[in-house]
């Protein structure tokens, strides 16, 4: 089956990885930029980073038949300085116009502090301002809860976008329900250690049902840390043995994705059936 | 699937989770000093608790419990 998976971090990963998921029938991916592993000291690091995902990843993407799609931001756990946040913002707009962009992302909260609270605003801001989707992270483990409340009261201050254009990462049992009653895209990561394993995640579809389905996707997240990259075709393994239809689970992993994503202009799926035809 | 099936197919995962979390606390209480005045071990046997109620939804309740509160005036705290 084919499958977009829309939250891995390939720049943590190897090319055979590409390889694996082009077997496995992934298509496409999109990549929100997060934390390396350790903060950066400058402005620089970023737009080194910046070109990465733009320029370098899509070409060893595309040389395993993926299209590769980017979101663009500091991250949560960075947007603790607020004054290396601002400059970061700056130079944002400098690549809002490449052609794997979809929107501003992985923005979000770590600890649920004050500063990553004023530097999601602004990150808001600029959203709004350049007309971009947005992706977000929620805190893991203790934070989830409290953090993913406190996103849902910040982004009720922007009236002017639509909530369609948001995707809210990373819920849970506990927080995917006030993220779909609010009108927002819910994602759920699977991960082997901080987050949802594939069975509860088919748990949490099977609760919201045909219609709060509809504004589910399902990612692996995969990055440096303890984490699958093939952790989506895992998740369709499982739908399949509990007696899902081939539409619904094609439903999930392939046509919501596709239709968050269509909201971004430079969101342009070939047609993975008949890509390669004349 | 029905209960049944569901049973049967994960019957000898949850037996081997449950002797999981057994030996953890086993471990815990062999070694050196004491946990039993910790909040973490509390939040543990609280969660415990819960897996042992009729709640059609557990998941749920232990998710809150390992939860950081929330305050709807954060803001202006």
């Amino acid at each position: 089956m084919y499958y977009i998976d829309p939250h891995i971090h390939m720049v943590s990963r190897t090319t055979d990885d590409y390889e694996t998921l082009a077997k496995m029938g992934c298509v496409a991916i999109s990549e929100p930029a997060f934390w390396a592993g350790f903060d950066r000291g400058s402005v620089d690091g970023f737009r080194d980073y910046f070109h990465q995902l733009t320029e370098v990843e899509p070409k060893r993407a595309a040389a395993y038949g993926i299209q590769h799609f980017t979101w663009l931001c500091i991250n949560a756990k960075e947007a603790e300085n607020v004054s290396l946040s601002r400059d970061v913002l700056k130079i944002i707009p400098e690549f809002l116009d490449c052609p794997n962009v979809l929107g501003i992302g992985e923005i979000g909260l770590n600890k649920n502090t004050p500063n990553e609270a004023t530097i999601f605003q602004e990150h808001m801001q600029l959203a709004v301002e350049h007309d971009q989707q947005v992706l977000i992270h929620t805190p893991h483990l203790e934070d989830k809860y409290q953090g993913t409340r406190m996103i849902l009261d910040m982004l009720a201050d922007h009236t002017s976008m639509e909530r369609t254009r948001i995707l809210v990462d990373h819920v849970e049992e506990h927080t995917v329900r006030h993220v779909l009653d609010a009108g927002y895209w819910a994602g759920i990561t699977l991960y082997p250690v901080s987050k949802c394993t594939p069975a509860r995640a088919v748990d949490i579809i099977e609760r919201a049902g045909k219609e709060g389905s509809r504004r589910l996707c399902v990612n692996s997240a995969g990055d440096w840390g303890p984490s699958k990259p093939t952790a989506v075709p895992d998740l369709i393994l499982e739908m399949r043995r509990r007696g899902h239809s081939e539409s619904f689970i094609r439903k999930i992993v392939f046509d919501n994705p596709r239709t968050f994503f269509r909201q971004s202009k430079h969101f342009d799926l070939l047609d993975p059936a008949t890509r390669n035809e004349g | 699937m029905n209960a049944e099936e569901i049973l049967d197919r994960e019957y000898l995962q949850i037996r081997a989770s449950i002797l999981d979390i057994a030996a953890a606390l086993d471990r815990q209480d062999r070694a050196d000093g004491s946990v039993e005045d910790n909040r973490r071990r509390e939040l543990l046997q609280r969660g415990i608790a819960i897996l042992a109620t009729d709640s059609a939804d557990r998941v749920a309740q232990v998710q809150l419990l390992f939860s950081r509160e929330y305050d709807p005036n954060w803001r202006e705290v």
